[in-house]
């Protein structure tokens, strides 16, 4: 069946069966393969993409479950070819991976986190992530890489939704 | 000694890896389609043990999108047995099983169709007849005579049981005035990366080549799936440059990459396999050490232990392939950092009807520290001494280096006591000691946990020849190519594939160091398998060492032609000629030079201004031997493992809520010497990365089994990895003592953290349950296992 998909700002309309999730759908027919298949039930958090800014897990949802809502991957982060965003730069700042796999659910969770509370403590940090698993870094550099971007987004006196 | 002045290394630079996975631009096994590609999914075994009596095609061959439906003895007939490492022919391994499937989750068919979907769905349809057969899982059960052998021609259970004994053992333990005796038990836990393991294979029937894309880290990778395909080497090219999502040691997938190699031949068009995570954890072959160790350790009023008898027996799952060296590498640091002067150690590893045991992150040598640590805090107990007092006790002290182990070993360098000083006066211990005592007044069980031990690093693989008399491999390579084009641009290569370490960016520090030029300016790319130097792959903490060596001697190769160059150009003796941020001058007259891109045009250019015999180009390698390495064990099964060993030293404060059993860790320090640090944000991560993982092994994880023989942690639901909230900020305190062996005196870190957290986690609960009398000898130690536990002791059955 035909859906249509918001997907970094773009309208996509994309031919799915049924049962295919958004995770397949996005890196199989749209080819954005920034979103990765961890486990596939829902607990490992590589997957994870944001609908109208909101962190959830493509692996759990049917891509006909997407239709209508504003979908976010990490494609859509990068303000343009080469460069990063606040968040991306800061994730290199303090080294906050190691294989990549995590990275971009790790990324845009921060997004998210960050868009609705520009100074998070640590504990609001480490609770923010706490459904994403990183199996390299003992998250300790992925923390500091939020808590940096937090500052600078502070230092930029941007508005809140935009890290 | 004076640290010599770096540019680059040791800088806080940036990775530059890190700027593709930011943007969700890594390259990943499962990114890769080519046009044409069908996908494989798994017909598994559902008994530990059965005979496969038939297999009916027919429902899955009649769907619509569904190509093949392959078995094991048909792949069987086509292929050579997967390698193993120890000499034991009657152990076949194969990806599909063949007549008798030999635990629960094996592959037994593949089913090959036009999407994943489509083959999952194919493979239900497929119809197995099995006969269950007997089935041993425990370890000891496995070894004992009479069990049921999981290979039948191979006669029993035992791959391996050898007794090695370094120095007089008996005669220190009859010397001794006090003995002790334990059991340390490691249960089954892996490394599990986020990422599964995935391949993709591709045929060219014309020009007779396979391509494979894998995330693989498995030495001798291409050279494996080429014997298994009867091919020859050059017709196998894997691809190097494939980001792996995470290995840590188990991403070996020779089965899978003869799997889809053979498809991808026999069906003409590309075929895929991406593990699903059921996949993964069962049949991916990818589970870690399973190991009982008995320990007698013979010491005097002192507590100075003289000597040790250590029997490690291994589970090694029903196959093996390099599983059973997890046995050998330990040998290399089988005192830990102590002088303990005789050691006897019987090594055996045991088939069972479970899934196979892959190599590990510090390939056996964790779960061997543990049993250290367990062992001399028994002395320390034994003896009424404090555990840090009884550490210092044994420990070698830093004048004693180079110090030679009874296994054959000599250690490199190390100032041991002086990592503990600063850890203990970092973390105020005193004051630790009185944080404690106030969490047991409220109420708590508290306890403060210390573990003291090595990393070897630089794998050499001597425990090839070591534990196969067939095999006589004294050198394991690493390599780095350097060319400087016309236009004076620089590019490097790397000759395997990366999990996260970030050898582009040690690759591009340490040639710029050498060559004193910005390392961001130097390209670092990855050839394929068959424009490719000697290399292994990223194992046993040996990359700073063997590519940053093989990228250090091929840049100083460089700028030794550089010099030479200049030297005949400005008609000056070599010796007058000084190198300078890619400039050559005089050093008798420094406005005589001739600039980088002078030199590189003539060496591109020029071949008259080229000194004679001098080849044009600036095209240089590097293969790197091991350092310290090239000989083969002596009759005794002394050898010189590793080249260089780094220490660690973790001290960390644990509470346990005594009624849910609940561990909370209040505070970690350690205290980490692995010689010169190139990257310390690299090196940072490693070791907080290695921490979490030990923390899971400790409290955590294990593919624990019913007695039905089923593997009862199928998801991550049930497998737990440790999440932010589980990982506590951790303060690392850094000392640094060279290497004698190494270009920058660097050590290994890629395995650091995980080596002694879970020792040290387990001694922080033997702290606090000690009040008690009761002490943990098994990791992991679950939640509800030491909830159980601590009801027990207090008599609240």
């Amino acid at each position: 069946m035909q859906v249509e998909l918001a997907v970094n700002g773009e309208a996509r309309t994309v031919e799915v069966e049924p049962r295919m999730s958004l995770l397949d759908c996005l890196r199989e027919r749209l080819l954005l393969v920034g979103a990765h298949a961890g486990c596939e039930h829902g607990v490992c958090g590589a997957c994870t993409v944001l609908l109208d800014g909101a962190p959830v897990r493509a692996c759990l949802m049917f891509a006909v479950q997407a239709d209508g809502y504003a979908i976010t991957t990490i494609e859509g982060l990068a303000p343009g070819p080469g460069e990063l965003s606040l968040v991306q730069d800061a994730f290199c700042e303090t080294h906050g991976m190691q294989c990549g796999y995590c990275t971009p659910a790790m990324i845009l969770t921060a997004h998210a986190l960050l868009a609705r509370d520009p100074a998070p403590t640590r504990a609001e940090i480490v609770d923010a992530i706490s459904a994403n698993i990183c199996r390299c870094t003992g998250y300790a550099q992925i923390v500091e890489a939020i808590a940096l971007a937090a500052e600078r987004m502070r230092g930029l006196n941007l508005p809140a939704s935009k890290p | 000694m004076s640290t010599p002045a770096f540019r680059f290394v040791s800088a806080d630079r940036r990775v530059r890896e890190d700027r593709r996975f930011v943007a969700g631009k890594g390259c990943f096994a499962a990114d890769v389609v080519l046009p044409g590609t069908r996908h494989v999914a798994l017909v598994t075994c559902p008994h530990p043990a059965a005979r496969i009596l038939a297999i009916d095609k027919r429902g899955a061959l009649a769907m619509a999108g569904v190509h093949y439906v392959l078995d094991g003895r048909e792949l069987a007939a086509a292929t050579q047995p997967l390698l193993a490492g120890l000499d034991t022919p009657n152990v076949a391994r194969r990806p599909l099983a063949v007549e008798v499937a030999r635990y629960a989750g094996e592959w037994v068919a593949a089913v090959v169709a036009d999407s994943r979907a489509l083959a999952e769905d194919a493979a239900e349809m497929v119809r197995v007849d099995y006969e269950p057969l007997p089935f041993v899982l425990d370890g000891e059960t496995a070894y004992a005579t009479g069990s049921p052998p999981v290979h039948a021609e191979h006669g029993s259970n035992v791959l391996l049981d050898r007794t090695f004994v370094w120095g007089e053992v008996e005669k220190d333990f009859a010397q001794s005035p006090h003995r002790l005796a334990l059991r340390v038990t490691w249960g089954r836990n892996s490394t599990v990366p986020i990422e599964t393991f995935g391949v993709l294979a591709s045929w060219d029937p014309w020009r007779e080549l396979l391509d494979v894309y894998a995330s693989v880290q498995m030495p001798r990778f291409p050279d494996q799936v080429a014997l298994a395909l009867r091919l020859p080497g050059s017709a196998v090219r894997v691809h190097n440059d494939v980001d792996v999502g995470g290995s840590y040691g188990v991403k070996r997938g020779i089965k899978h990459a003869v799997l889809v190699g053979y498809l991808s031949r026999r069906l003409g068009f590309p075929v895929r396999l991406v593990e699903d995570r059921l996949e993964n954890m069962r049949g991916g072959d990818g589970h870690g050490p399973e190991r009982n160790f008995d320990l007698e350790l013979a010491f005097d009023d002192a507590g100075v232990i003289r000597a040790m008898k250590m029997r490690a027996l291994d589970n090694v799952g029903a196959y093996a392939g390099r599983s059973p060296f997890q046995l050998g590498k330990p040998i290399g640091a089988i005192v830990g950092p102590y002088r303990i002067r005789s050691v006897q150690y019987r090594a055996i590893a045991v088939t069972s009807n479970k899934t196979v045991q892959e190599a590990v992150r510090a390939f056996g040598q964790s779960p061997t520290n543990f049993a250290i640590e367990r062992a001399i805090e028994e002395v320390a107990r034994h003896r009424g001494l404090d555990r840090v007092e009884a550490r210092r006790r044994n420990l070698i002290r830093a004048d004693e280096f180079p110090y030679l182990i009874p296994s054959g070993t000599t250690y490199d360098s190390g100032d041991y006591h002086a990592v503990i000083d600063k850890v203990l006066a970092r973390a105020d211990y005193a004051g630790l000691i009185a944080e404690r005592d106030r969490l047991r007044a409220q109420g708590l069980l508290a306890g403060i946990g210390i573990a003291a031990c090595l990393e070897p690093s630089g794998a050499n693989s001597t425990f090839e020849p070591l534990l196969n008399p067939k095999n006589a491999t004294t050198t394991y390579t690493e390599s780095c190519r350097l060319n400087v084009d016309v236009g004076g641009a620089v590019t490097a290569t790397i000759h395997t594939l990366s999990a996260g370490q970030g050898h582009e960016t040690l690759v591009g520090t340490v040639i710029g160091e050498v060559l004193q030029i910005d390392p961001d300016r130097i390209r670092v790319v990855r050839p394929d398998s068959l424009s490719s130097l000697p290399s292994q792959s990223p194992v046993g903490s040996r990359m700073a060492i063997m590519l940053g060596g093989a990228a250090f001697h091929a840049a100083q190769k460089l700028k030794a032609r550089l010099l030479a160059i200049a030297a005949h150009d400005l008609a000056i003796p070599p010796e007058q000629a000084l190198y300078d941020k890619g400039d050559v001058f005089d050093r008798g007259a420094p406005q005589s030079r001739r600039s980088w891109s002078e030199l590189v045009t003539i060496a591109h250019r020029h071949f008259h201004r080229l000194p004679p015999g001098t080849e044009p180009g600036l095209a240089f390698s590097h293969v790197m031997q091991v350092p310290t390495g090239g000989r083969l064990p002596d009759a005794d099964g002394r050898v010189q493992m590793y080249p260089c060993f780094a220490f660690e030293f973790h001290l960390l404060l644990i509470a346990i809520d005594p009624d849910l059993g609940k561990p909370e860790i209040k505070r970690y320090f350690l205290g980490h010497d692995c010689g010169t640090v190139i990257n310390p944000k690299i090196v940072r991560g490693m070791t907080m990365g290695g921490i979490a993982h030990g923390i899971g092994a400790a409290l955590y994880e294990e593919f624990a089994y019913s007695e039905e023989g089923q593997l009862l942690a199928q998801s991550l639901m049930d497998y737990l990895l440790p999440s932010s909230h589980e990982v506590p900020p951790v303060e690392i305190i850094h000392h640094e003592t060279p290497s004698p062996h190494t270009v920058f005196g660097q050590k290994g870190s890629g395995e650091s953290g995980y080596l002694g957290a879970p020792a040290a986690i387990a001694s922080a609960i033997n702290d606090a349950l000690q009040p008690l009398g009761i002490a943990v000898n098994h990791l992991p130690i679950k939640i509800a296992q030491l909830g159980d536990m601590i009801a027990a002791a207090r008599g609240e059955a």
